[in-house]
This record gives structure tokens, sequence and C-alpha cells, in this order.
């Protein structure tokens, strides 16, 4: 944090003046705002794909605050009460039907929930079209990995609260992947329930890493995130280092002051996004079956298994390479391979910035390969993310020739070959000259 | 460029759509359920409801005295519709032993509070015209259903649909049950329908009482946001006019 360059706050002599010049001399008020809002150049043409940052934080403070309000009435209990209804499963729906308000509040956070992915998800492709992760932004994008393994731990967690059927079926399958590890797997997937199935004891626990200390890790990381961000400037569409022209004030040319013109600017895309937020809060809350799943209005039940067992919309292209690996190679059970995709399929993000051997940053500038295998990987995400939610025996517009089984395990190799054999096709692409300065209309 | 990368967004967004349109191709239909939010129709509802369904099927999370959001009032409600001395501010339990059921029906009747929600009005619209007669060596119960083969329950308002019977067909392979019109109901087959119309209403409805409101409020936060949206807009434009 650059705070100490700024001079401190010299009083006009009114009130209100000596009040803050008090202040500031005892902490770095007006040059954590200089650094940060007033005084952080970013560059001027940003399109509309870098709202999604700032609007992932509005939605981090939404979950936090309508997360303070459920807990107020929650009751992480997974024993029965006298109609033989679960304790937590009950809990929410009173939180929704007695609660004043509580419906709003529930509303907001399970949607949010969704909106969070949505926003997270459309941000890292923003980071991949223009080459945000490129040097010197290593770090902000190891951050934002990080960030987005919190989530999800974050989202897995909270998703067992309400106590419905798919909570508990959900849990009990992800946890059961624990017991693919060699060794030690049985012993971890007991430690991490705290029981020999999903009970109450889980409910607990998941309750305290959902509310406090995944939380409490995320905040630590946006903060890291954010001050990475700033140290090193934002990157642009045009992939360009705004810093390398300045005027003689040490101001990049091509940049504004993040306040205004951006708290402003990033305004109107945020109310936009809120207009579609509160439309599902208000008129669509289920989402159609994707964000409140139809099964999670019955009560976990251990005694019934669901016919089918999906995870939410969030987790499927994950859970959809999990489940394409059906061979055991090396003696090593295809179980364990599994778990190894799905996890190695978030980790694999975190290495990006080496991978990528482009002259270019930004998609403007660089060439067919690259544009072509996005395309495919973005289309081949998508397709496993449906697949995910749909059951193993899927077939695309029910022709047996067409399994959707078959068709995750091909784009599950594509996901990492395309990784895998970037620094390769990065390196021969035939990039465009990259612009100097950033091409404003 | 930005028209490119707009394009781009376009063919993305029409991959997305498509993908879950999918999806919905594959699922089972019921007849869509007439319901509605007309409040003779929850009214009528909840009085067969509370008559024909909580004797055995609790609603423990629903509050007597919330049926005053469906046009009732408390002295109604505590006149009509409390049989057992029950209070307006009780819940919708049931006396019924869960473990006495469990011998009788092989399950405990599940409480009903949201099952609207989790089953959908449709299926429940099915469920409930969906019973019909068997031997009673082939169901202890002497009856079967269209919707949810080999149910525990019995038909509890066989009184007013009167009984119907199952064929089966076979048509290229697929076998399918066709119910015969039901014989000796209190009421007319337009009627029945009619009446589990309105307890599939009242079912919707009590799955989320709260889901008017929802609404009405939400009329206005959209109509709010717009017009906070023109003027952010202008306010936006003002600030960036002298960036060139």
């Amino acid at each position: 944090m650059a705070a100490n360059i700024y001079p401190k706050y010299q009083s006009d002599g009114s009130r209100l003046g000596n009040l803050l010049e008090w202040f500031d001399v005892r902490f770095p008020l007006t040059s954590l705002w200089r650094a940060h809002l007033s005084e952080y150049y970013a560059p001027k043409n940003f399109n509309f794909w870098y709202f999604f940052g700032s609007i992932a934080l509005v939605v981090l403070v939404i979950q936090i605050v309508s997360g303070i309000f459920l807990t107020m009435n929650y009751k992480p209990d997974g024993t029965l009460n006298a109609a033989g209804i679960p304790v937590a499963f009950a809990s929410v729906e009173y939180i929704t039907r007695e609660v004043f308000g509580g419906w709003f509040i529930r509303n907001m956070h399970s949607t949010g929930a969704s909106a969070f992915f949505i926003v997270v998800y459309l941000h890292m492709f923003r980071g991949m079209l223009y080459g945000s992760y490129r040097k010197p932004r290593e770090l902000i994008w190891i951050f934002g990995v990080m960030i987005f393994l919190c989530l999800m731990a974050a989202g897995f967690m909270g998703y067992l609260l309400p106590w419905g059927q798919m909570s508990y079926w959900g849990a009990q399958v992800i946890l059961n992947l624990f017991s693919a590890i060699p060794l030690v797997g049985e012993d971890l997937s007991i430690f991490a329930r705290g029981d020999f199935v999903v009970s109450d004891a889980t409910l607990n626990r998941f309750f305290a890493f959902h509310v406090i200390a995944v939380p409490l890790v995320l905040i630590g990381l946006v903060v890291a995130h954010v001050l990475a961000l700033h140290e090193t400037g934002s990157n642009n569409p045009d992939g360009v280092e705004i810093k390398k022209f300045k005027d003689d004030k040490g101001v990049p040319l091509d940049g504004v002051p993040f306040h205004p013109y951006y708290t402003i600017g990033h305004d109107l895309p945020a109310i936009t996004i809120f207009l579609f937020f509160f439309f599902v809060v208000f008129f669509w809350p289920e989402g159609g079956g994707y964000f409140l799943e139809a099964n999670n209005f019955l009560p976990a039940d251990s005694m019934k298994t669901p016919n089918h067992i999906a995870p939410v919309w969030y987790f499927t292209p994950f859970y959809s390479m999990l489940r394409a690996m059906v061979w055991n190679f090396f003696w090593i059970p295809a179980k364990l391979w599994g778990v190894v995709a799905m996890g190695g399929g978030v980790v694999i993000l975190a290495f990006l910035p080496w991978l990528d051997r482009s002259p270019a940053k930004s998609i403007r500038y660089r060439g067919p390969i690259f544009k072509t295998l996005l395309a495919i990987f973005v289309v081949g995400f998508l397709i496993l993310g449906f697949l995910g939610a749909q059951v193993p025996e899927y077939c695309f517009f029910g022709l047996s020739w067409l399994p959707g089984a078959v068709i995750a395990q091909i784009f599950t190799v594509y996901y990492f070959l395309f990784f895998v054999t970037m620094p390769y096709w990065s390196k021969i692409d035939k990039c465009k000259p990259v612009p100097e300065r950033v091409t404003f209309k | 460029m930005k028209t490119r990368v707009i394009k781009f967004l376009k063919r993305l967004s029409i991959v997305a759509l498509a993908v879950p349109a999918l999806a919905l191709a594959s699922e089972a239909h019921f007849e869509a359920a007439p319901v509605s939010t007309d409040p003779s129709s929850l009214q009528n509802g909840a009085k067969l409801f509370i008559n024909y369904c909580l004797n055995c099927h609790g609603a423990s999370m629903v509050r007597y005295n919330q049926l005053q959001k469906i046009g009732l009032d408390e002295k109604t409600i505590a006149e009509n519709l409390l049989f057992t001395g029950e209070k307006v501010g009780d819940m919708m339990t049931v006396s019924l032993n869960r473990e006495d059921a469990e011998a009788w029906f092989g399950t405990a009747p599940p409480d009903l509070s949201v099952i609207a929600r989790a089953k959908g009005a449709d299926y429940l619209y099915a469920y409930l015209r969906g019973f019909y007669k068997v031997k009673t060596e082939a169901r202890a119960t002497g009856w079967n259903n269209v919707a949810f083969p080999s149910v525990g329950m019995p038909h509890v308002l066989w009184d007013l649909q009167g009984v119907q019977t199952a064929t089966e067909t076979e048509e290229h392979g697929v076998k399918t049950l066709k119910l015969s019109d039901a014989k000796g109901g209190a009421l007319s087959v337009a009627d029945y329908d009619k009446a589990v119309g309105d307890i599939v209403s009242f079912m919707v409805w009590m799955a989320e009482p709260n889901a008017g409101t929802r609404k009405t409020i939400g009329i206005f936060v959209l109509i709010f946001l717009a017009v906070f949206y023109v003027f952010t807009h202008k306010l936006g434009k003002n600030y960036w006019k002298d960036i060139h």
C-alpha cells in the first residue's frame, strides 16, 4: 500500500476539518481514500466485462447481511420435532412463513448464492478473454482461484443447512468421495462427517464453517485480491499497460480516477444486474428448479435415497468431470481418478499465468487458434454443466447414439487438454500487433 | 470490436438457453392443474383440505390464523375449521401417532406444508384424480393410483368422486393405464375436478403463503430500479463527458 506517499490532511480551521485532521494524524484515512478510490487510476476503456468484479463484491455484502439475519432464526438441528419434521428444515420454513420479511431475506440469500457463481464465472471468463492473469497480475489471479475455492466450500456447506433431501444426499455423495483416497480415505470421510453417515453432527460443523470460518477466509482473500490489484493496476480490454505512459504528475494518460468515474460508471451495470437479481428474488425464486431444487422442499430422510442426486447447478461442470472417470488406470480406481479430475479441474486454473505464452494478452489481438479453442472450451464447459445435472444415462434428444456420458468424457478430456497444451498453441498462434496505448472511441 | 463481442455473446446465450430447454423436453408431464388465487377457491380448498387431508397428514408449518390471508376471519376459522379443541394460533398438526401410521400404511403420511413446492401442482392434481379400484389381494387398501403406482394411501375423496377403474392398453409396446369415468360419487366429474383444483390451489398457497405479497412488492422494486437506472445513466454520462 502506497499510503504513506500522501501528505496528511491539513484542516481549513472549520470544526469538521479539525476533526478530520485529528483523525488523519491517527489513522491513514485520507491516504487510503486517495490510494484506493480518488487517485487509483483505472483504464478509461473498460467494457461491461469489467463490472463483474465490483458486482461480486456487492453480492458478497448481500450474502453476509442476509446471512446474519437468517442466522437469527435458523436452527442447525437435524433431530425431528413433534410433527416428525427435522428442526433445521422447519426453521427455514418458519423464516419464510412467520418471520417478518423472512421470505425476502431467504430468497435474497438463496438467489445470492446462484448470483455469486454467475457473476464469478463471468468475472473469471473476463480474465481469460483479456489475459488479466498475465504478468504482473499472477497473484491477483491466484487469490481469485482461492476465492473461487472458498465460494465452492461456502456453497457446498451452505446447501446442507436447509436439510432437505438434496441437501442431505448431495452432501452424502460428496463426503463419500473422501473415501476414494487410499489408506486414510475412509477415516478422513468419517472425520469430515463426524459420524458414519451425514447427521446432526455434520450439520452443526457445516453451519460453523459456513457462517464463520469460510467467510472469514473469504473476506481476507478478497482484501488480498483487491490490494494486489491496486498494486499492479487494472488490466483492460486491450491488454496494454496504462502505466507506461504517464503525464508529468505521474498520472497514467489513459487512466481515470476510480472515484467518481467508475463508482458512478459501475452503478449502471450494477443496477442492470439488480433488475435481474430482484426479478428472481420476487418472481422466480426457484429459478426453474435450478436455484431452489424441488426435491429440497422434502425434509432430509436418511432412509429414502432419491432416484437422482444432482448437485446445485454451479457445481455441475466439475461433477461431470468426476463422473466422467469410469476406468481404473494404473491400478488407481476410477473413483479416485474422478476425485482428482474434479479437484484438478479447479486447481489447474491457478497455473494459467504460466501456461499462456501468447505475445498478446487480449483476445482483440490474439489469433484464430485461441479464439477457436476458447469457443469450444466455453461450449464444452456449458455442456459439462448441463450434463452434471442429468442422470448418467442421459442421451441428447433421447438419441442413443448421443450418450451424455461419452460426450462428458470428451469434453472433460478437452478441458484438461486445453490447459495442458496451451504453452504450445498459445506460442504459435498468429497474433495481431498490439497497440502502445488503449483504444477509446 | 464491440459488435464482435456482442455477436459472440449472442451466440453464447443461444447455447446457454438451448441447454436447459433440452432438459425440459425429457421430463414427464401431467395435465396442467387449474391453480387459482381466487379467495373463494382457496377457502373451499382449505375447507376440503382440513376435512379430508388433515386427519392423517399434518401441515405442521402452517398456522390456522394464517388463513386470514385467504380472507377468513379468526371467528370463521374457529367456528368452522377447528374440530378437536385447537386454538386459531395453533399449527395444523395431526394427532395420528406416527408409529401407528407406519404400521397401517407402510409409511407415515408426509407433512403437506410445502409439498406443492416439492411435487408441483400438476402432480397433485393428477394424483388426487388418479385413484382407481383394485382387488384387495393386489393392494391391501383396495386402491391404486396412476400418478403414484403402489401408493400406500387409500382414496380418501371417494365419496365425492366415486369409483374409477383402470384398463391397461398397449400401443407400440408402451403400456398406459386408462381410467374409466367415476361412478357413484356425490359430485359430477366436472364438479370433482373443480373441488380437486381448489384443494390443489390451497396447497399451492399453503406452500408459500407470502407469494402474493412477494409479487406485489416485487413490482414496486423493479419500477424503482428502472427509475433509478435512468437517473444514474444521466449522472454517469455527465461525469464521463470530459473523457476523450
